[in-house]
C-alpha cells in the first residue's frame, strides 16, 4: 500500500513531484508528450521579446492547459529586474506564480541570492507565489524563508551541465534545517540522481536539460517521472542502516554439511 | 509618427491603437504583455490605448526556458 503523500505549494495541490522546463527542445511539439510521459504538473518559461521579424515562437501552444505555469525571471541581473519581469509574466494572465533567477554572471550561471531575496519579499508582499533560484546557502535560505517564499530551490550543479547532486551535502542541510519544501533545481542529469535527491527527503526536483537534450525526450521524462516517485517512495518509507562491515542475510547456522550434523 | 518598439525605431500611423499595432505585426494579442513608457498596460486596455509620438513599447511573450 503506498503511503498518503501530499504536496502542496502555493495553495495547490500537486501529485507529481517532477518540474520540468520548455528549453532546449530541438522540438517544441515534444513539450506536451513530456508533460504526460513524465506526469509532471509544473513547467517554467521564459519571458522574452516578441520578435518583430515575424515568426512566432511563442511557447504557450505547446503546453497543455492543466499545467501550473512557473515563469522565470531570467535575464533580470539585480532585484528590480526580476521584479519588473515577474510583474510582466503575472500579466499574461496564466497564474501567479514566479521563479526568482537573478543571474549576473555568465561563465556559471551563479544565482545572486542577496538580490534574489530582495526579489522575493518585494514579489511576496504583491500576492505571488514565490520559488526562487538559489546556491545552497543556510543563511540565504533563511532570508527567502522570512522574505515570503513558498519553497526554496537550491541547485544540485550549475545550469545545464548534467552533473548531478555536486552540492548534495549543503542541500542535504537545508533539508535538515528548513520548514519550507525544498526543490532540487538545475544540474540534476539522470533519472537516479533526481531519484537520490528524493532519497534524500526534497520535496521535489525540477529537470529541464536532462530531458530535452536526452536523444529521447519522451522516454527520458517517463523515467524522471517514475524516479522521483521512486525516490519519494523510498524516503516516506525509511531507507535501512548503513554499515562497514557486511552483515549478512541469510541465517547463520543450519548449513548443508556442517560438522555434528546427523546424517 | 515614430515610436520605438522592442529597441527599434518604427514608424506608425497618428491615432494607432495598440491592439492595432500588435494586429498589424501578425501578433496574437492574447499571448503577448505590454509595457508603455515603463508601465504594463492590461490586455483589456489594448483597444482603447491609442500611441503617441515617441512612445516605448516592449512587447513580451513566453517562450521555452528552465
Amino acid at each position: 500500500m503506498e503511503h498518503s503523500d501530499i504536496f502542496e505549494i502555493g495553495g495547490k495541490r500537486l501529485t507529481s513531484r517532477l518540474f520540468t522546463g520548455t528549453g532546449k527542445y530541438g522540438n517544441d511539439s515534444l513539450i506536451p508528450e513530456v508533460c504526460k510521459s513524465s506526469g509532471s504538473e509544473v513547467i517554467t518559461v521564459a519571458l522574452r521579446r516578441v520578435d518583430l521579424d515575424g515568426g512566432s515562437n511563442n511557447v504557450m501552444r505547446h503546453i497543455p492547459g492543466h499545467m501550473t505555469l512557473l515563469p522565470n525571471t531570467s535575464g533580470a541581473r539585480t532585484a528590480g529586474e526580476a521584479v519588473r519581469i515577474a510583474r510582466l509574466a503575472r500579466a499574461m494572465g496564466c497564474g501567479d506564480w514566479i521563479k526568482i533567477e537573478v543571474i549576473s554572471d555568465n561563465r556559471h550561471l551563479l544565482p545572486d541570492g542577496y538580490e534574489t531575496a530582495r526579489a522575493t519579499e518585494i514579489l511576496a508582499k504583491e500576492g505571488f507565489v514565490v520559488l526562487p533560484y538559489m546556491n545552497p546557502d543556510l543563511y540565504v535560505a533563511r532570508s527567502l524563508a522570512d522574505a515570503g517564499a513558498a519553497a526554496i530551490m537550491p541547485l544540485g550543479a550549475p545550469i545545464g551541465t548534467n552533473r548531478g547532486l555536486r552540492t548534495e551535502e549543503m542541500i542535504r542541510i537545508l533539508i535538515e534545517e528548513m520548514d519550507l519544501p525544498i526543490i532540487v533545481d538545475a544540474g540534476i542529469g539522470t533519472p537516479s540522481q533526481a531519484c537520490q535527491a528524493m532519497e534524500m527527503g526534497a520535496a521535489a526536483c525540477l529537470v529541464n536539460t536532462a530531458i530535452a537534450t536526452a536523444s529521447d525526450p519522451v522516454g527520458m521524462g517517463r523515467a524522471f517521472g517514475r524516479a522521483v516517485a521512486a525516490g519519494r517512495e523510498a524516503w516516506l518509507s525509511g531507507t535501512g542502516p548503513v554499515s562497514t562491515l557486511a552483515r549478512a542475510s541469510s541465517p547463520l547456522t543450519g548449513f548443508l554439511d556442517q560438522p555434528g550434523v546427523a546424517s | 509618427m515614430h515610436i520605438t518598439v522592442n529597441g527599434q525605431r518604427l514608424e506608425i500611423e497618428p491615432g494607432q491603437t495598440l491592439q492595432g499595432l500588435i494586429e498589424s505585426m501578425n501578433l496574437d494579442p492574447g499571448v503577448v504583455v505590454v509595457e508603455l513608457n515603463h508601465d504594463i498596460v492590461a490586455g483589456e486596455n489594448f483597444t482603447s490605448t491609442s500611441l503617441a509620438p515617441g512612445d516605448q513599447l516592449e512587447l513580451l511573450s513566453f517562450v521555452g526556458g528552465g
